[in-house]
């Protein structure tokens, strides 16, 4: 693990054998997952599915002489970005699932085409393209991984830095906006409270369920505030009694009682 | 590996990613495979970063990184503005633009 | 053959441009003067044709006093373009003077006839305005030197015409007739300016001097061209066959009209283009022979018609048209001819102007009818103008001494001695001619003057008021003499030679085919009796043979020109506003509905959806990836 971190500027053509079938299986892991992310109905499934890809990634990125990118990968993106994604699932219906039937008619078709040529082109270009293998650094990049960028950023790429100070500033505050819910009317105070429940004729609030039951026998239906029974409250199995039937008092059945002569 | 290889991989997670932009009709769904759209941008970009032998290439993704998560709030903030008044989070409910 | 040689204007003669100015400004006031001219515009509207009546008695007597007969009097230069320059230029030579004197003296006589005849009319002044432009019109088409402003004036008797025959703006059948004579004149109009425009391009003037000075080294193509070209226009407005239908149509105007205009002075502005015209028509015997089978059909066909009218008005122009019939025979046949066209013309001003004048004092007496069977016996009851009808009469069917013989017989002479056998062929219908005039002015005399009195209730006719009946008696004083005085002794060919030539060596009054001329007519005189003057004449036409219902319809003139004409024309514009409809609105119209009905299908791709949305983003960017690709491989 450690060669492939300190696998940078000095990088050469070709990797060991480890790294190479670490690619692949790396590849093979994220390709599927991606295509199991599309595939699946399940909104949180998706996430999952993307997490997986992400830490591929990450992985790849290390592997790529990149250590920093990998960890702000796993912190940032995945720790913070997808976790986000899964609150709004969570907020918005995690059971929700999309149907598999296609609404659009030849959207599937077309965005199959529309894939497959893209794909070529790209891989064309590639092809094409003169990309070289792994190059030697520069004596100016013998410094580690950290240092380089750091160098980079606040001096070649102070600007843009900057700027995306202001963007994340900006992103910040328009969360906040979208967020808000207006008050439509000021917030009532106390006084204002009190004054309502003056008015309504109320003055305590209703009693806790329960308060007012005289009896609690599982074949007694339940009393709303306003006096009604509620027949949902006795199990279906059982007969319901007349809640207003005064209960004989239970008593066993005594033998007649040994009255004396002697008495009488 | 060398750098092609990687760039590959990135097409590839790529045109995924696109392919899932367009089929999925939930915003949530959708909104993550932008995000594997922009995650295979990354990688490629490492692999130039690689192949040229200096660390613009991961500068340049160390902003891509930022930028997107700038988005997404922003991005999720308005889904869950939206999801408040239609009680909908279906990419096909907002088609008020027909002819 | 004559070239025109003229000197500039001298004396007297500088001040020809009075004979335009007195009509134009009598028009001018009365015509803008409105209502308040209404009480005095009937004396400026006589003053003025007087005037100019006087200044050209002194013009023609200037004219007689000095040996250059041609003055040429330049106003201003109106058309100053380098390579086409046309002048206002006055020509007064004899043939214009002649003119003048006719225009002026009858149309004096006619107008002081009119201030009777239109007293009624509260818009009489309006009449008089009118007058005084048709005046102004025809002076100046006798009078120009060259053929634009000759054309000029041809426009404006044309629409003098128009506004006359109209005259009675509250009649459909008056708005009707006017548009007729308008359109019909139109047509000969056509003729004309293709023909001035012809000249132009073959000698570069329209000027009469420069023309007749170059016509003789054109081809005798462009002559014939020309001569034909003048006679449609000669034909449309002095109503020869083809152009003919307008005439009779054209009585609807009131009876001063008739008179001046088509019976003295308009109808005989082609008579005057053709004579003027003699150089061109000496180039080419082909245009000569049109020009007399135009007349020789004409005289024919005017007669026949007036035999079965029994409007007195329409009969009369029938015979105008019979007897232009006579005029361009004899314009058609050269130097023989011309003499004797101008001689009938000036003649025929004064007795058709006279028969013309009686008929509308007829009308007057009798309210305004003018069914002759609604007439006879009126010789008692209107003496004066019977007496003058009469002699007009005399005149008209050519019994010597009076004017007709004289001056229609040497055309019938001409024909005979000039022109072989197409010569013979149009003498004969010539005599034919002279019966059938004999037989129709005999009819109209004793359907009117004699016989059982046909009156309808509540008529009573009286003499016209002196106002009225003393233009008739000068004009029968005409009627009778002027004949005799203008042929005996050559007179009038004497004078007229410098401009139309010398006619051969007449065999005297006599000829043969002069005392076969006056059998016929006296052949005619009699049938007319026979028919009319012995048998009493019944109130209501009868059916007639089939000769007298064509004639009635004017020998289907009408029909023909509907059917041939009018109708294609209508089918033409139908077929244009289908074309329109169809073609052109139906190209635009399916362009349109082509853009519509492509956005219609076009529009279905906003389908709304953000995933179709993405998918076309999508497809996008491979496409420019592509792009990218292969641009770079």
């Amino acid at each position: 693990m450690s060669h492939i971190l300190a696998a940078t500027p000095s990088g050469t053509n070709t990797d060991s054998i480890a790294v190479e079938t670490v690619f692949w299986i790396l590849a093979f892991i994220s390709v599927g997952a991606a295509l199991a992310m599309i595939l699946v109905r399940r909104a949180v499934h998706c996430a999952i599915m993307l997490a997986v890809v992400m830490l591929c990634l990450a992985t790849m990125y290390a592997m790529q002489g990149a250590p920093f990118l990998a960890f702000v990968q796993i912190i940032v993106y995945t720790g913070a970005v997808l976790m986000l994604f899964l609150f709004v699932v969570m907020l918005i219906g995690i059971s929700s699932s999309d149907s598999v039937v296609e609404t659009i008619k030849g959207q599937r078709a077309a965005a199959g085409l529309a894939a497959i040529g893209l794909f070529l082109i790209l891989i064309l270009s590639i092809g094409h393209a003169a990309i070289g293998p792994a190059a030697r650094t520069t004596a100016a990049n013998n410094v580690d991984n950290l240092t380089g960028l750091a160098r980079l950023i606040f001096t070649t790429y102070v600007f843009p830095f900057e700027v995306t100070g202001a963007l994340l500033i900006t992103a910040a505050v328009g969360a906040m906006v979208l967020a808000h819910r207006e008050r439509t009317a000021p917030k009532p105070t106390q006084r204002d409270l009190a004054a309502r429940r003056l008015v309504s004729g109320q003055l305590a609030p209703d009693p806790a369920p329960g308060v007012y039951a005289l009896h609690d026998a599982a074949d007694r239906p339940a009393l709303l505030p306003d006096g009604s029974t509620s027949e949902l409250s006795v199990s279906q199995t059982l007969a319901p009694r007349d809640p207003n039937e005064e209960t004989p008092p239970v008593r066993p059945e005594l033998p007649a009682p040994a009255v004396t002569e002697a008495e009488s | 590996m060398s750098p092609i290889h990687y760039v590959a991989l990135s097409v590839i997670l790529f045109v995924i990613g696109g392919v899932g932009v367009l089929v999925r009709r939930n915003a949530i769904v959708v909104f993550m495979c932008i995000e594997l759209m922009l995650n295979a941008c990354n990688l490629a970009f490492v692999a130039f970063a690689r192949m040229h032998g200096n660390l613009d290439g991961q500068v340049i993704a160390f902003f891509v990184m930022v930028v997107a998560a700038a988005e997404v709030v922003v991005g999720l903030a308005i889904l869950m503005a939206i999801f408040r008044a239609r009680r909908s989070a279906s990419v096909d409910d907002a088609n008020l633009l027909k002819y | 053959m004559t070239t025109l040689h003229t000197v500039a204007a001298t004396g007297a003669l500088k001040l020809s441009w009075l004979l335009l100015a007195f009509p134009l400004f009598g028009a001018v006031v009365l015509l803008l003067g409105g209502r308040r001219s209404n009480r005095w515009g009937h004396l400026l509207g006589v003053a003025m044709p007087v005037a100019a009546f006087v200044y050209g008695l002194i013009a023609f007597f200037t004219l007689l006093g000095t040996s250059h007969r041609s003055q040429d009097l330049h106003l201003y230069s109106w058309i100053p373009v380098a390579g086409f320059q046309v002048n206002m230029n006055l020509l007064v030579d004899q043939l214009s003077i002649c003119f003048v004197l006719l225009i002026t003296g009858v149309g004096s006589l006619i107008i002081i006839y009119s201030v009777g005849y239109m007293s009624h009319d509260p818009e009489r002044r309006r009449f008089f305005g009118y007058m005084n432009l048709f005046l102004a019109a025809m002076l100046l088409l006798v009078l120009g030197d060259n053929y634009l402003v000759l054309y000029a004036g041809w426009e404006g008797v044309g629409l003098a015409s128009y506004l006359l025959i109209g005259f009675w703006q509250d009649r459909n059948s008056a708005a009707v007739a006017a548009k007729k004579a308008f359109i019909a004149n139109r047509v000969g109009d056509a003729g004309l300016s293709v023909a001035i425009m012809l000249m132009f391009t073959e000698f570069g003037t329209v000027s009469f001097t420069g023309v007749f000075g170059t016509v003789g080294s054109a081809g005798s193509g462009v002559a014939t061209a020309l001569g034909l070209l003048l006679l449609l226009g000669a034909c449309g407005k002095s109503a020869q066959v083809p152009l003919q239908s307008w005439l009779l149509d054209a009585m609807e105007g009131p009876t001063p009209v008739s008179a001046l205009i088509h019976a003295a002075t308009m109808v005989t502005a082609g008579v005057y283009l053709l004579v003027r015209s003699n150089p061109i028509l000496a180039l080419s015997p082909d245009a000569r022979l049109a020009v007399a089978l135009v007349g020789t059909v004409t005289l024919l066909f005017g007669g026949i018609i007036a035999c079965a009218k029994d409007d007195i008005k329409k009969s009369l122009a029938g015979s105008t048209m019979s007897q232009i019939g006579y005029m361009t025979l004899g314009a058609g046949l050269g130097p023989a001819g011309y003499v004797f066209s101008i001689a009938l013309l000036l003649a025929h001003g004064f007795f058709k102007a006279g028969l013309f004048l009686g008929a509308g004092s007829v009308m007057h007496g009798m309210n305004d009818e003018v069914n002759m069977r609604r007439f006879g016996g009126l010789a008692r009851v209107m003496p004066i103008t019977s007496v003058t009808f009469g002699l007009a009469y005399l005149a008209i069917i050519g019994i010597p001494p009076f004017s007709g013989f004289f001056t229609k017989d040497p055309i019938i002479d001409a024909d005979f001695t000039e022109h072989g056998t197409a010569g013979n062929v149009l003498g004969t219908l010539a005599l034919i001619g002279a019966g059938i005039t004999a037989f129709y002015m005999t009819r109209m005399m004793f359907m009117t003057w004699y016989g059982r009195r046909r009156w309808e209730a509540g008529a009573h006719p009286h003499e016209s008021p002196p106002v009225m009946t003393w233009p008739m008696i000068v004009l029968a004083i005409g009627s009778v003499g002027a004949g005799a005085f203008l042929i005996v002794n050559d007179r009038l060919q004497d004078f007229l030679a410098p401009v139309v030539g010398v006619p051969p060596e007449s065999h005297g009054f006599f000829t043969a085919p002069g005392l076969v001329a006056l059998a016929f007519a006296l052949a005619g005189v009699a049938l007319g009796w026979a028919m009319y003057g012995r048998t009493p004449v019944p109130s209501e036409a009868s059916r007639g043979s089939l000769l007298t219902v064509a004639a009635r319809k004017d020998l289907y003139g009408d029909a023909f020109n509907e059917s041939v004409l009018m109708r294609p024309g209508q089918w033409l514009t139908r077929l244009s506003v289908y074309f329109d409809n169809r073609g052109v609105d139906g190209l635009v119209n399916t362009l349109a509905a082509a853009v519509g009905g492509t956005s219609g299908r076009v529009r279905r791709l906003q389908t709304g959806f953000v995933r179709s949305y993405a998918l076309f983003m999508f497809f996008g960017a491979a496409l420019l990836v592509f792009g990218l690709l292969v641009v770079r491989l």
